[in-house]
């Protein structure tokens, strides 16, 4: 009886339930996708619309500049000392490791032309971006959600002041006035840099340095296109920013969980955008 | 809408999207022009989401809602004549929202500098008047975090009345004031209303406080208005909930603890008392 009883509760896994499982569980994971993807679909588009309202506020802006002015002070302040003094170091570095590659193929002259063309197009965009990042949008989107946990931005709704117009497209625009000014720093102090490992340290002949750097180093090419980047770099890390902050859950929770979102999606788009503009730039 | 009613709300219903439940279940209120209205309820009981419909923060739904405040129809009502019927309300929230990167100065004079085409002599000269009015126009210079609580509540008052609205909404006015902060503010909320003939709404808990100075009350509970009236007719009601509440008694309808599952289950007293068995 007992072991009749046994016989009826373990049934053994037959083909079918096993093709029934595995149907289920494909189910399941295309629902998964779907709303993955449904959710990002809405999540882009929500940012896109939160781009469109800066940008229909922008003639606003350009009537009250003194509002950017004060971010552009604030972001400046915030990121000038970190994009100094690294530049400092990625110049010495870049210096360093050129002058060992080069050396062995007799071609020590053109370390100031290589370093000059590696910051130009990549590292001088990418490296300011990142440590602008880190500085002064983590600062932006910690503001904002500060603001919205604190009912600041409540209050100047109800008192018939657009949020957008008066806190977030300022700083939009700081943000991408700022970042073109400090990868144009970054790129003139790591120059430097490298001027004092290869020159003032190693002994490169200076008129070398300079002339092979003006020869081989393109101004529409490399500078321009550079520049270019870091515009669209600027773009993409304060939009970023100013989203995070102003969607922000109001709480300190919240407000932390976004600042790290900044950092983490503003860095990833930055080396995404990168690749994808170097290959149409380049 | 009678020409009388500052504010006109009718059989309005309200759900939260997100959380999906019922808030409000079908209000009718009125406020005249000059009345000082409070909205005495328990925590949860809708009062904050009747304000954020008012002041336009929340879309009033369109199931038969009806919400017009100061002649405005808030249902579908459009970004800009929004904004235009903010710029006549002033309001104070229930917790400081006062700017923290800015002075106290500033932060009073931010509504006039937003707008009006005042100089700034002439803005300064109200800014001082406002902090006056509040008593402190000594702190002008000091910023919000170099404040206490009670006083941040009264430079969020001046700053809600700096642009002399045609309507103020109070959300907790008198929480976290010492007794002297008290009776100003509530002597303040009074003249204001008085001497520059504007209406005022009083969302509250604090019913003495309330009923010295309201010439109509509203006692909501659940989403619901269970009871209105003068402040000396409500003293008098016989209505069990309004009762209770105006008097403060632990006993009676209006339960202290949230509804959901028993204290004995959550303490699994049953299962303690099976054990030991």
């Amino acid at each position: 009886m007992g072991t009749a009883k046994r016989q009826e509760t373990s049934v053994e896994p037959t083909a079918a339930m096993s093709v029934n499982r595995r149907r289920v569980g494909l189910v399941a994971s295309i629902r998964r996708l779907g709303w993955l993807l449904n959710s990002n679909i809405y999540y882009a588009g929500q940012v896109f619309w939160f781009f469109m309202g800066i940008m229909k506020r922008t003639p606003q802006i350009i009537g009250r500049f003194g509002l950017v002015w004060r971010q552009i002070y604030f972001v400046g302040t915030l990121s000038m000392i970190i994009i100094v003094v690294s530049a400092v170091f990625i110049g010495l570095v870049l210096g360093l490791q050129f002058y060992t590659i080069l050396e062995r193929y007799g071609q020590a002259q053109v370390v100031g032309a290589a370093a000059a063309i590696t910051l130009y197009r990549e590292l001088g965009p990418v490296l300011a971006a990142l440590l602008f990042i880190g500085c002064a949008c983590t600062a932006m989107t910690a503001a904002i959600g500060q603001k919205r946990a604190t009912s600041q931005i409540q209050a100047m709704a109800v008192m018939a002041v657009d949020p957008i117009e008066r806190e977030i497209a300022p700083r939009f625009w700081a943000g991408v006035i700022s970042l073109p000014l400090l990868t144009a720093i970054l790129m003139a102090i790591a120059i430097f840099g490298t001027y004092l490992i290869a020159v003032v340290h190693i002994g490169l002949d200076e008129g070398f340095f300079w002339s092979n750097m003006l020869r081989f180093a393109s101004f529409n090419n490399d500078v321009l296109s550079g520049m270019f980047k870091s515009v669209v770099f600027g773009v993409a890390t304060s939009l970023t920013a100013v989203f995070q902050g102003y969607h922000a859950t109001p709480t300190a929770e919240g407000v932390a969980h976004a600042t790290t979102k900044t950092v983490i999606i503003g860095s990833l788009l930055v080396l995404g955008l990168d690749f994808v503009l170097t290959a149409f730039l380049f | 809408m009678d020409k009388e009613l500052a504010v006109s709300v009718k059989n309005l219903r309200f759900a939260y999207a997100k959380r999906n439940n019922q808030v409000l279940h079908g209000l009718d209120l009125e406020v005249r022009k000059g009345q000082i209205v409070a909205l005495l309820g328990g925590s949860g009981s809708g009062k904050s989401t009747i304000l954020s419909l008012i002041t336009g923060q929340n879309d009033v739904q369109d199931n038969g809602s009806q919400v017009k405040v100061l002649g405005y129809d808030m249902l579908n009502i459009s970004r800009r004549r929004l904004y235009q019927m903010r710029r006549q309300i002033g309001m104070m929230f229930q917790v400081s929202s006062l700017f923290t990167g800015m002075s106290i100065f500033d932060n009073v004079a931010f509504p006039l500098r937003e707008h009006s085409k005042l100089n700034e002599e002439q803005i300064k000269d109200l800014v001082m008047l406002k902090l006056h009015a509040v008593g402190l126009r000594n702190s002008w210079r000091r910023f919000p975090s170099e404040l206490s609580g009670g006083q941040r509540r009264r430079i969020e008052l001046a700053r809600a009345v700096a642009l002399d609205p045609d309507l103020m909404l109070y959300d907790e006015p008198f929480t976290g004031l010492d007794p002297i902060s008290l009776t100003v503010s509530r002597d303040l909320i009074r003249d204001l209303n008085f001497g520059l003939g504007i209406t005022s709404i009083i969302i509250t808990h604090d019913v003495p406080e309330t009923f010295a100075i309201a010439d109509y009350v509203y006692v909501l509970w659940q989403g619901k208005i269970v009871s209105q009236g003068t402040p000396a007719e409500l003293m008098e009601s016989d209505q069990p909930l309004t009762r209770q509440f105006i008097k403060g008694e632990t006993d009676g309808p209006l339960p202290f603890h949230m509804p959901g599952s028993s204290y004995a289950d959550d303490l699994r007293l049953h299962e303690h008392a099976g054990t030991q068995a």
